[in-house]
């Protein structure tokens, strides 16, 4: 006994040590624990943010270099300090609490001091950097923006944020992000990929060489550069004619079913979300709650369509081989419903599809609309046909485009009436609002921009997009190279277009032609309404007005959505013939009416809602 | 193989043991102290530099030992013995002080540490002591001297203060054990132990409860004819009672706040999660370090000089108390279980040799010799794998330190001198 004790002791402490080891070493051991380790830094080596063109080659995002000014408060010397803050262009009480935020944070590591400098300010700096200890200048890139336009579409970047971080582990604290729009959608194009090495740190922090002789590093990949569909001279234009107006354009080539422009009014100049005062900035256009200048209305805004709706039932009609171009219905400045009588301001008469198109006659509509549902047995029956075909132009859903954000629009389908009325409790004549573009349908203008497109190309459509080409060879997603067909035979559109013809040349639109361009297109005027307080106020009808030019071989397509811009040919009409002839003659012959676009503004329509004061709506006032 | 002289008589299993595990403490040190700049390993500024000037040092030692006659060591035991208590003693006015501790002489090239010396004079002067022919350890006198002769060093070394080293000395109590010491005196020593983790860990109302039912279950198990007295029995509980309801006390009153500490995470007294959690990253900081460090190796190490860990010297004390957490992080389990084995059987040879010794002195020597290393590699290690509380002891051969390493050397090659010596009459 007393002679084995000590081996036995031995062997115990042994098979102890072995199992506690085994424990640590081989049970709670996991081979990712490099990425919290402490005595590994990465350091990041960031690549060039890719460029952005437009479609001809113009640049519209670059980079441009910022100064921050950096300070390690351990290192700091005594220094001149008045001299250092006038340099910097800030006050003595600032610098001293930045200097203690700065030591809170750490006093080995560096914080940022004044961030982004002007190159003015930094070359003045630059000279004296040498008298203060302890501070250094670190470079680094901005966007640059070379153009005053297409903020909402271009998007900005900006720190990731904690959800960011969580949920993609290639971003670290601190890094840039595209937020919105194309700096959001095509982010992993643009960022390109960051290099990362690995720094031996000891325990007080300070780097004691590359970890594995740099075996795990890896070099930073250039982010590219993406040409976009835009046309930035369009795009600059169009902003420009949205002066003073909200409401959204957007312009597509019907044939490949690029944007062209995608135009928000109001908008902002994408160069205050840049540098440093970037988030006062923010705010500001943030808390703008009732002009939403941050809002894209082209592809948020859901207004009804209005008139250039009308077209597609008639589409719809003759598909459904309840109408043919000469069927007629008479108007008697209005039609039935029941014993109500709903206005039409088309002069009354016998119409036709071709004048009921130019004419935009909302008893002709009506009435192709109730025959439409009376081909069927039952409203539901005739409701899941007329849907389906309103469907296939891109309406009442996401279209798929390449833009990080959008809205469906809505097609009412049977269970929503039923859920509103009750099943059974609703017909054609309950819903007749919808043949005019007004009730229940909404569109976003992208929506009616891709159908005016899909007009023009007589039935069919790419899904629209903002994408170009990817590091200059073309390389986009191949699913926008395939047309999209309408459940519309192609030999009915000829004599609809026919009518939209006639509305430039006899019709609603006829104030609005443009010389030596002929234009297919169709006004719409929107009833609309607004709560302020609880009240439900109507307001100014929005102009509306969609297009495409020249009626043979499209070569654009547009939609244009002024809101409380009164009737369609009004705002919307003139805007989008000047955008037509600014887009293929490249420059416009009609000055008066272009001086008139660019300085109306309809800041008075917009107030009339807050002003508190009784108003009237639908003036006329130039 | 050496023929009949002293190096044909000199356990070579051993000594070859030894010289692995100096060598890979050594490369340890080297990889926790080598800095950027790769200077000669001779240069004499770095840790692993002066480690091998140490490594010098004691194989001057160990000739020195090889060549002098056996006698000398048993002759001169009481010698030395008297020497390092008087070194110990005059500590208190010539001593150096080291990171609070007040440990060593300055001899200019080199720190002296007595106490490590005084493990080798204590373990000497024991195995004289308990060797004389006068002697009879079943005696109450000669215990009470065998106790002082252990206690003694480790009183003076108390209040340096250096508990580690002083607990040391406890160790050689195994020596008294082989010698007919009651061997239920350990068995007391490790019930009280677990009593006090017990109540500390469950109160006393519980450690009661556990008493009784065991003793009950003894009784209800026991055979018939083993009979068990049953007033001793109630005493054992009164007095474990008894001393359960003291844990408390001195745990409250008498520990500071640092040794409570130690022990709330080491019993993992502490029932919130977060707080615990937060004990184990500042008091525990050098155990919780250390086991991070020994998991991060996984089952092969990240390699020779690898160690992110021990690079950036995040354990504290690693080229000392907490070389094993380099060994754990650079070699793995490999590494680790190579360790233990080569201990576990570097301490298997020595009892073996100690128990084919024909001469009591030798043997009481040499089972002196390995209780105080494996009571080092026990409390070190266990400490180093967060089993045991934080108690400073450096781990044998492979900690840096001069003294550590020459004195464990000369312990241990006294002990093979003596071995080689063992077939000659007499010493």
């Amino acid at each position: 006994m007393k002679k084995l004790l000590l081996s036995s002791i031995v062997i115990l402490i042994g098979f102890t040590f072995i199992g506690r080891l085994s424990y640590l070493q081989l049970f709670r051991f996991s081979p990712d624990q490099i990425l919290d380790d402490p005595a590994i830094k990465k350091v990041y080596d960031y690549p060039e943010r890719g460029y952005i063109y437009d479609r001809d080659g113009k640049l519209l995002v670059g980079n441009q270099p910022a100064y921050d000014v950096m300070v390690i408060p351990r290192e700091v010397k005594p220094l001149d300090t008045l001299e250092f803050c006038s340099l910097l262009g800030i006050d003595k009480p600032d610098f001293i609490s930045k200097m203690e935020k700065a030591r809170r944070y750490s006093p080995r590591l560096p914080s940022v001091l004044v961030p982004q400098l002007s190159k003015e300010d930094y070359a003045r700096l630059q000279e004296k950097m040498r008298h203060f200890t302890g501070f250094y200048i670190q470079k680094r890139s901005l966007r640059y923006y070379n153009t005053k336009s297409a903020a909402n579409v271009l998007g900005y970047i900006s720190e990731v944020n904690e959800w960011d971080l969580q949920n993609n582990p290639y971003y670290v604290a601190g890094e840039l992000k595209g937020r919105t729009g194309i700096e959001k959608q095509y982010e992993e194009i643009l960022r390109g990929r960051k290099g990362v090495k690995h720094i031996q740190k000891d325990r007080f922090n300070r780097d004691i060489g590359p970890y594995k002789e740099g075996r795990l590093d890896t070099l930073p990949q250039q982010g590219k550069e993406i040409h976009i569909s835009l046309d930035k001279v369009l795009q600059e234009y169009g902003e420009k004619l949205m002066h003073g107006k909200r409401g959204g354009i957007v312009a597509i080539e019907p044939k490949s079913g690029e944007i062209l422009a995608m135009i928000s009014g109001p908008t902002y100049d994408p160069a205050l979300l840049v540098g440093r005062e970037r988030s006062r900035n923010y705010s500001k256009l943030h808390y703008d709650t009732i002009s939403k200048p941050t809002w894209d209305r082209s592809i948020l805004a859901q207004p009804s369509p209005g008139s250039p709706f009308k077209i597609l039932n008639a589409l719809v009609g003759l598909e459904e081989g309840v109408i043919d171009t000469e069927t007629k219905f008479r108007c008697y400045h209005g039609f039935y419903v029941g014993n109500t009588l709903r206005g039409c301001h088309c002069g009354g008469g016998i119409r036709d599809l071709n004048n009921g198109i130019y004419k935009s006659c909302n008893a002709y509509f009506a009435g192709v609309f109730r025959k439409i549902y009376d081909k069927y047995e039952t409203t539901d029956q005739g409701m899941d046909v007329w849907e389906k075909h309103m469907k296939s132009f891109g309406l009442g859903d996401f279209l798929g485009t390449d833009l990080p954000t959008g809205a469906p629009g809505r097609i009412p389908g049977k269970e929503y009436y039923d859920k509103w009325y009750g099943d059974g409790r609703w017909a054609a004549s309950t819903i007749i609002s919808n043949s005019i573009g007004q009730g229940e349908i909404a569109a976003t203008p992208l929506q009616l921009a891709n159908m005016t497109a899909t007009i023009a190309n007589r039935g069919y459509f790419y899904t629209p997009h903002i994408i170009k080409s990817v590091g200059g060879n073309g390389n986009i997603d191949p699913k926008f190279s395939e047309p999209r067909y309408t459940t519309i035979d192609r030999k009915h559109f000829e004599s609809v277009i026919e009518g939209m013809a006639n509305v430039y040349n006899y019709g609603t639109g006829r104030w609005v032609q443009v010389p030596d361009i002929e234009i297919a297109g169709k006004t719409g005027t929107v009833e609309n309404f607004i709560r302020v307080d609880g009240e439900r106020m109507q307001l100014t009808d929005h102009s509306v007005f969609v297009a495409f030019a020249p009626v043979e071989n499209p070569q654009i397509a547009l939609a244009v959505y002024i809101e409380n811009g009164y009737y369609g040919s009004r705002y919307a009409g003139h805007i989008a013939s000047l955008l037509i002839e600014k887009y293929i003659k490249g420059e416009i012959t009609r000055k008066d009416l272009e001086k008139r676009m660019l300085e109306k503004t309809l800041e008075h329509e917009y107030n009339k809602p807050y002003s508190g004061e009784p108003f009237k709506i639908n003036e006329y006032v130039w | 193989m050496f023929g009949k002289g002293l190096f044909g008589r000199l356990d070579w299993v051993t000594v070859i043991l030894y010289a692995l595990l100096v060598f890979i403490g050594w490369i340890n040190i080297y990889s926790t102290s080598v800095g950027e700049a790769h200077t000669s390993i001779f240069d004499f500024s770095t840790l692993y530099g002066k480690q091998l000037f140490f490594i010098g040092l004691a194989t001057l030692g160990i000739i020195f030992v090889l060549f002098v006659e056996s006698y000398f060591f048993e002759r001169f035991a009481s010698i030395f013995y008297i020497v390092s208590i008087v070194l110990l003693i005059g500590l208190f006015v010539f001593g150096k002080t080291i990171a609070g501790a007040t440990s060593w002489y300055d001899l200019g090239f080199f720190n002296l540490q007595p106490s490590e010396l005084a493990k080798v004079a204590t373990a000497l002067a024991l195995a004289k002591f308990l060797s004389d022919i006068q002697t009879d350890i079943r005696t109450g006198k000669h215990q009470i001297y065998a106790l002082i002769i252990i206690l003694l060093p480790a009183v003076l070394i108390l209040p340096q203060p250096d508990p580690g080293s002083s607990l040391i000395y406890f160790s050689l109590f195994f020596v008294l054990f082989r010698e007919g010491f009651p061997i239920y005196y350990l068995g007391i020593l490790i019930f009280a132990v677990v009593i006090f983790a017990t109540t500390l860990m469950f109160g006393t109302v519980w450690v009661a409860i556990g008493l009784i039912i065991l003793t009950l279950l003894i009784y209800t198990f026991k055979k018939a004819s083993v009979k068990i007295p049953v007033l001793p029995v109630l005493g054992v509980i009164a007095v474990s009672i008894l001393f359960s309801l003291s844990v408390n006390f001195v745990f409250e009153n008498i520990f500071e706040q640092r040794h409570r500490d130690r022990f709330v995470l080491w019993l993992s007294l502490e029932k919130d999660e977060n707080k615990l959690d937060e004990i184990r990253k500042t008091i525990g900081y050098n155990t919780y370090q250390s086991e991070k460090a020994i998991e991060s190796g996984g089952f092969i190490g990240k390699g020779f000089m690898e160690g992110t860990r021990t690079k950036g010297d995040f354990v504290p004390e690693q080229h000392t108390d907490y070389i094993f957490s380099s060994v754990g992080e650079e070699w793995g389990f490999l590494g680790t279980a190579t360790v233990i084995l080569l201990f576990s059987l570097f301490f298997l040879r020595l009892i073996y040799i100690a128990e084919r010794q024909k001469n009591d002195f030798s043997r009481m020597y040499g089972y002196g010799v390995i209780s105080i290393l494996v009571f080092h590699y026990f409390i070190n290690i266990g400490m180093v794998l967060g089993l045991l509380p934080t108690i400073g002891v450096p781990l044998p051969f492979f900690s840096y330190g001069g003294s550590g390493l020459i004195f464990f050397t000369m312990l241990l090659f006294i002990f093979l001198k003596l071995d080689s010596n063992r077939l000659k009459d007499g010493i």
